[in-house]
């Protein structure tokens, strides 16, 4: 059987599912990401896994289907549907394009390592840490980097297309505003990247034959696949073209074995070998020999320090205060606010893998990578930052694309009832109080006027009103708080409900003013 | 009533109506014998749709060509803050500015465009708001608020709490600037009319929230005076405004009002609302300031009922 076209055929689908994913997270104008993402992401594994794990839901299910997938042909997810895996292919194709093409050569697996990762990982999980997990999936790996630093390049080329056009009178592409800056995020990000580069560029698939608890996790339902790659004895010349064109190092050509552990399923040796010398073997009949014994080289975690780097800097420089009287109380959170949909802090935690799919969606820019508001465990996972934004109250865009069943979906009318959190006024800060000026900010961000004014009596006997908190009616949106003008701390915060609750439906008021169609102009 | 006030009444009245007819009817005549119309202060339409009563209007001013000269280039600022569908009153209506665009292009304008810096995503307002569509569809473009990149310092020479501020780079280069609010009842100005809606036209909008916000809205009404104000008045949120909370809140009024005078407009379309202009302190201000008048019996309103 001529198997050849393997790779042809494997190219085509991973280059589809690369260009879908990364416009995900590119797609800055929500033209097509809010539709297409829960078909694009149904396969993806950690995500899914989660979701089912969490909500025991099957439509959910498209984990399952990749460990069918492994058990019956091997790791295909690597190669195909992870978009993690396919940028490492695309770095790898083009540094041996750049230096003189090198060949791949077997290489002893670091079990050790890549064991013990899976296992520090499981153990995490199992202990209620997504921290490894998240830090590690390649899938939420790649959205981390393609948010955070592939996504600010675009914006870039997208702006200075915009101020271009608009030295040509044109304004039909409308700039675009940067995401607030997260320093812990986007140096995790980098830091990811380098070592992916370092790796794709210099040896194949290590990261995914190493690092990944995913690729470890399929490696090891590989071992046990019905359809696994092997040498025919027969055909073999011995060449070694085969091993020469395996990134992921699997292929002895000497003794002629394909370690199928750590095999990705790039089908590159089926196109390598002259003389159809590889062929799909099924295991199921016979028994193979173990793997070869451990040996660890290198110790990875080294570049992991790298990661710590990212734990440097400082977000959200307070600006420059504009106001005649600064404001003297601090505000008081004392919990974070997680996204509408999430139904509590704990589900949320458990269950995102901080992929940043929703910091990208978000129109509003409310949602943030959060830094250690969570606590370490919840690093990067993206929670709602008042100060960029407020939640649009008929947006449910963050529903709409999470994969992991984090932020679960609910109806627009579901979501406008529940709440997030519930806005405490300090009334000390508040223009009205301090200066005896009319503002109420707040209240005209507030969908469900949670934030009333009311009458103010105040010493420069001016007709003046101020807010007033329902909290019964909040919902958390945080229009208030971001719409509050009092600086250094705000006069309206949001504080967060560790489990969100229901929110009372808005009051119908009777409009007191009449009018009268037929009524002559009262002018 | 005793019968002394009543006869001055009935007199008073019929002295007013007399001469209205009158002067009225000698007005038009002597308006189409020289093809310029009566110079209206202020054009008040009601019962129509939006679109309707603005071609009635502008026509009893003249026609939009008074306004738009041939080739220039026009600013059509509606209300677009809020991510809210047309029945909830809380943007402009569509067909209300799509006429005005229509208008503006029809007498030659080379370009007319429309944006506001929105309070809610702006891509959500502009669409949901039918706006965005309308403008399009008119042959107008629409175009963005959301970045600082477009908003430009400016001094605004006679303000007495806001001195400078940044500005959208589209009003800069307008010819013409013509002022589409619709008016709403407003939790933090009382009510929002045509200076109000100018806050959509500048970044920092917290400036004026903590720096007395009236006085704020006024200093800057003096910086540019708008061409044209034309307040829609066709949906009119009676209650918690500026957003609204359903339609609940909003009372069709089928009223339109337009004049070169903001102030003159905002007074009138404060006593629409059931206010008096004198109580709301930034059309107050803005009349102190010598920007427009605020005393109605002074004008010559044209009133048009269809």
């Amino acid at each position: 059987m001529r198997l050849h076209r393997l790779k042809t055929l494997r190219v085509g689908v991973s280059v589809v599912f690369f260009t879908l994913i990364a416009l995900l997270f590119l797609d800055f104008r929500n033209m097509v990401a809010p539709s297409i993402a829960g078909g694009v992401l149904y396969l993806q594994f950690v995500p899914s896994l989660l979701q089912l794990v969490s909500t025991a839901a099957l439509g959910a299910a498209g984990c399952i289907v990749i460990v069918i997938l492994t058990v019956l042909f091997g790791r295909v997810y690597c190669s195909t549907l992870c978009p993690l895996g396919t940028l490492q292919d695309v770095i790898g194709f083009v540094a041996r394009k750049k230096r003189r093409r090198r060949a791949f050569q077997f290489s002893e697996p670091h079990n050790v390592l890549r064991y013990a990762i899976l296992a520090l990982t499981v153990l995490l999980l199992i202990a209620g840490s997504g921290f490894l997990l998240n830090l590690l999936d390649p899938f939420s790996s790649f959205g981390r980097i393609f948010a955070n630093l592939i996504r600010p390049v675009v914006l870039l080329v997208n702006n200075v297309a915009a101020v271009t056009l608009e030295q040509l009178g044109m304004y039909t592409l409308p700039r675009v505003r940067w995401a607030a800056f997260a320093s812990v995020s986007v140096g995790i990000s980098l830091a990811t990247l380098m070592l992916v580069v370092w790796l794709a560029a210099t040896r194949g698939r290590m990261y995914c034959n190493t690092i990944c608890p995913v690729g470890t996790l399929l490696g090891l339902l590989a071992k046990i696949s019905m359809l696994r790659i092997g040498i025919d004895p027969g055909a073999c010349k011995g060449c070694k073209l085969c091993e020469d064109a395996c990134k992921a190092g699997c292929i002895d050509s000497r003794k002629k074995t394909v370690d199928v552990g750590r095999c990705v399923g790039c089908y590159n040796c089926f196109a390598a070998c002259p003389k159809d010398g590889m062929r799909f073997e099924n295991r199921w009949r016979r028994r193979v020999s173990a793997v070869q014994p451990d040996r660890e080289r290198r110790n990875f975690l080294l570049n992991s320090g790298v990661f710590l780097l990212g734990l440097l800097g400082v977000e959200e420089p307070t600006k420059m205060i504009v106001q005649s009287k600064p404001t003297t109380i601090p505000v008081r959170v004392t919990c974070p606010v997680s996204p509408p949909g999430s139904g509590s802090i704990a589900h949320f935690t458990a269950t995102c893998t901080a992929c940043h799919l929703c910091v990208s969606a978000c129109p509003s820019r409310v949602l943030v990578p959060s830094i250690f508001e969570f606590g370490l465990q919840g690093v990067m996972q993206p929670r709602m930052n008042f100060h960029t934004g407020h939640c649009n109250y008929d947006c449910t865009i963050c529903m709409d694309v999470c994969p992991s069943g984090a932020i679960l979906p609910l109806t627009v009318e579901e979501k406008k009832l529940t709440q997030l959190g519930v806005a405490k006024f300090i009334k000390e800060n508040c223009v009205v109080y301090t200066d005896n000026t009319v503002c109420g900010a707040c209240s005209e961000h507030c969908p469900t006027k949670a934030v009333d004014m009311v009458p103010y009596p105040n010493p420069a006997n001016k007709k003046l009103k101020i807010p007033e908190m329902k909290p019964d009616y909040c919902i958390g949106c945080g229009g208030c708080e971001h719409a509050c003008p009092t600086k250094p701390y705000k006069a309206i915060y949001v504080d967060g409900n560790p489990v969100h609750k229901l929110a009372k439906k808005p009051m119908v008021k009777k409009i007191e003013i009449k009018v009268d169609d037929n009524e002559d102009f009262p002018f | 009533m005793d019968r002394r006030d009543f006869i001055k009444k009935v007199i008073g009245t019929g002295i007013v109506a007399g001469s209205t007819v009158a002067f009225g009817d000698f007005a038009k005549v002597f308006a189409a014998a020289d093809a310029s119309p009566v110079a209206y202060d202020l054009v008040a339409v009601k019962g129509g749709e939006p679109e309707v009563m603005f071609d009635r209007a502008i026509a009893s001013l003249g026609g939009i060509e008074e306004f738009v000269p041939r080739g220039s280039k026009v600013l059509v600022k509606p209300n677009i803050g809020w991510d809210v569908t047309p029945d909830r009153a809380g943007n402009t209506h569509p067909k209300l500015v799509a006429r005005i665009v229509e208008h503006c292009l029809n007498a030659g304008a080379k370009e007319v465009s429309v944006f506001d810096h929105t309070c809610d995503p702006w891509m959500q307002c502009y669409k949901n708001s039918g706006i965005e569509r309308a403008v399009k569809d008119a042959g107008g473009r629409i175009v963005s608020g959301d970045s600082e990149g477009y908003y430009h310092k400016v001094a605004v020479p006679n303000g007495k709490r806001l001195t400078e501020t940044k500005v959208h780079e589209l009003l800069l280069e307008a010819d013409v600037f013509i002022n589409v609010p619709v008016l709403k009842h407003h939790s933090s100005s009382m009510v929002t009319i045509g200076m109000k809606n100018l806050m959509g036209v500048v970044w920092d909008r917290g400036y004026w929230h903590r720096n007395d916000l009236h006085q704020c809205i006024a200093d800057f009404a003096s910086y540019r005076k708008p061409t044209l104000t034309v307040v829609d008045a066709y949906n009119v949120m009676m209650q918690n405004g500026p957003r609204g909370v359903s339609a609940g809140d909003v009372v069709p009024m089928k009223s339109l009002i337009v004049s070169r005078d903001f102030v003159a407009a905002d007074a009138a379309a404060a006593k629409l609302f059931g206010t008096e202009p004198d109580d709301i302190p930034h059309i107050q201000l803005a009349a102190e300031m010598n920007l427009g008048r605020i005393d109605l019996s002074a004008l010559s309103i044209n009133r048009i009922k269809l």
